[in-house]
Formats: structure tokens, sequence, C-alpha cells
């Protein structure tokens, strides 16, 4: 097994069709790095289909939820001792070739945890309206529990740096995590900063989120962001 | 209240609390989930044995019939003892989520350093859920 300090975190949940091809790719694209493929539960071929294309797979006993999931991901990063980690969707809608985008400010000390963003650019993918409509209440409400707006809260495209990742190793939320990530990030002392990234359209299966399920997510986001927003920070024993 | 209500109560409290302890001796109720049993039980016991404590207390409520006063304490008993709960499942889901992840980073861990023997499922055949 090759071993590199920087580790791709891919969740995957029933994404047989889509996380072969990121796999593949995320190993052509020049960066020398280790892919984690967390598999979520999946009631499908995901992880023999990600073991084949050259990932190492943890395989979840049930459904944790894409933040418990990405978690086990922060988890292992740590304790292999991995200096720098990228989360990646298993729905191909990230680009690895992207990387070095979000990567390099991390890499070189500019900010902890780097976000990309679709809405800093003009040209790829740009979400259902739908969804957008979500995206700007959360940046509205991020905004007042940090004071800093981070435009495209929901992307789950994203990089950490050590400190980030052994923080998240104990402090993931379990589901819908995006969000709340910022801010207990935020509110304990780290640095984030929005690079522009393109985004694809997913290129097959669905999205784990329906319509109906998105009443629910709208409330829990909210009453997550107001309750980190209230809770005082972890203490963190490490701070190297 | 009636002497014969007033028996049925006692002998009802009695019968509940000893009920709670012989469930714990027995293991089969931990001891820290028995203390609000145990205290509703003994609330219980100590109401009916004390023949004008519920009067006493709808007084002090200002409540005008005494029985009611005795369900708004049931109800908000009740309630105490839900949230109870939520509290105990929100920490087992927790520590559920912190063993499913360890077993998984374990189980690859031994797939990575036991040789094959030719089962060529394992690990990645979990028993479903």
């Amino acid at each position: 097994m090759t071993k590199s300090d920087l580790l791709a975190i891919v969740p995957a949940y029933n994404e047989e069709h889509n996380v072969g091809a990121v796999v593949e790719k995320l190993r052509k694209c020049g960066l020398p790095m280790d892919v984690l493929v967390v598999n979520d539960g999946s009631s499908d071929r995901t992880a023999e289909v990600a073991k084949s294309a050259g990932a190492t797979v943890v395989t979840l006993p049930y459904n944790l939820g894409i933040g418990g999931a990405v978690e086990t991901g922060f988890i292992y990063a740590r304790d292999y001792g991995y200096s720098f980690a990228v989360q990646v969707d298993g729905d191909g809608q990230h680009k690895p070739e992207e990387i070095p985008t979000i990567l390099n400010p991390v890499k070189n000390g500019e900010t902890d945890v780097a976000i990309g963003s679709r809405f800093l650019t003009k040209e790829g993918f740009r979400s259902s309206p739908f969804r957008r409509i979500g995206i700007y209440i959360f940046r509205g409400a991020i905004y007042l529990a940090t004071r800093q707006i981070i435009t495209d809260n929901t992307s789950g495209f994203r990089a950490y740096n050590r400190k980030a990742i052994k923080f998240l190793a104990e402090h993931y939320p379990c589901d819908y995590p995006e969000v709340e990530v910022v801010v207990t990030l935020k509110k304990n002392g780290f640095h984030l900063k929005e690079f522009p990234v393109q985004m694809d359209e997913r290129q097959g299966g669905r999205s784990s989120i329906t319509p109906a399920k998105s009443v629910y997510y709208m409330v829990k986001v909210l009453l997550a962001v107001l309750v980190c927003y209230l809770r005082s920070p972890e203490v963190r024993e490490d701070r190297s | 209240m009636h002497f014969r209500i007033q028996l049925i109560a006692i002998a009802g409290s009695i019968v509940l609390t000893a009920a709670i302890f012989e469930l714990v001796r027995k293991r089969r109720l931990r001891e820290e989930y028995s203390l609000l049993w145990l205290l509703a039980g003994l609330c219980m016991l100590v109401l009916s044995l004390n023949r004008g404590s519920v009067e006493r207390i709808s007084r002090f409520m200002g409540v005008s019939y005494a029985p009611s006063a005795l369900f708004v304490a049931a109800l908000f008993f009740g309630m105490l003892l839900l949230i109870h709960f939520s509290m105990i499942f929100s920490q087992q889901a927790e520590r559920v989520r912190i063993l499913a992840q360890q077993n998984a980073l374990l189980r690859l861990e031994i797939s990575e350093l036991k040789p094959r023997n030719g089962d060529e499922t394992w690990p990645d055949e979990v028993p479903s859920a």
C-alpha cells in the first residue's frame, strides 16, 4: 500500500455506478494520495467496485449517515498519521483535478480548512433552485453565528490540515453535517476559507436528499447551528 | 378520601416499589434507571399514607378539584421519565455509532493483516443489521 501524507476521504452509500470512476480519477489526478472509501452500509456493490478501482475500503456495519461516514474517515486519517485530508463525494460531482485549488492553501498554512465553492465562479453546475434557497438561508445563519460568509456551505468538497483532522475525528456531527461543521470549526478557533471550484451534476444514482426530507433537513441544520452557536467550545487537549 | 381507596393506593404503591426493587435485584433493571421509578413509587406511598397531603398540595397549587392536582403531578412525572428515556436513547445511539466505526476500522485492519485463506468475501460481507 502506498503511504502518502494525503488521504482522500470518499463517503459512499449505494454508489456502485459512480464510486469506481471517482476512485480512478483520484488515483490518476497526479497527486500522490491514498484513497479511503467509507462504504456507509451500502446494499449494493460499492465496496467491491471501490476496492477493485484501487481504494482502501472501510465498510460500516449499517448506514450511519454521511456525517458518521466522514468521521470514520477522519478517525482513519488521525490514526494513520496523515497530515492532510481531502473530502470528495462518492457521487462524482467533485473534480479531482480541482483538488490543488483547495489543498494548496491548506498545505502552505493559509487556512486550516478549505472549502470548494461553486458559487465563487460563474461556471459549472450550480445546484437546483430549491436547494439554493436553503443554501442562502444557511449562509445567513452561519453569518449570524460566526460573522463569516460561507457561500457554498453544503459543499462536501473540502481540504483539512492535521489539526482539523484530529478535531473532527472526535467532533463530527452525524447527519446533514456540512453546515454544522462550519460553525463548530469556527467556534473552536479554526480558520476556514472558500476557494472557487467547478462541480458537475451527479453522474448517476440519486441524491440522499429527497424533497420530503428537505424540510427536516432545514429545521435540523438550523437547530444544529443554533445549538452549536450557544455551546461552549470543546476542550482541545492538543494544539499541535 | 375513603378508607378503602386509601388502602388500595397504599397497596398499589407498595407493590410498584417492590416490583421495581425486585427487577433491580434480578438485574433486569439497572440501578441508575430504577431511581426515577423508585422515586415515583415512594411519592405515591407518601401521598396515599398521608390523607391530607393531596388536598394540601392542591390547595397550595390553587387547584379546586384535588384529584386533578394528582393528574398534573402524574403527567409531569411521566414526561420526566420520557425525557430521561430520550436522553438514554441519545447516549446509546452515540455509543453504537462509535462502536460501529471502531468495528469497521478494526475489520479493515484485520483484513490487511490476515492472509485470505480463500475466504474472499470477508470482511465486506457484514451481517445485515
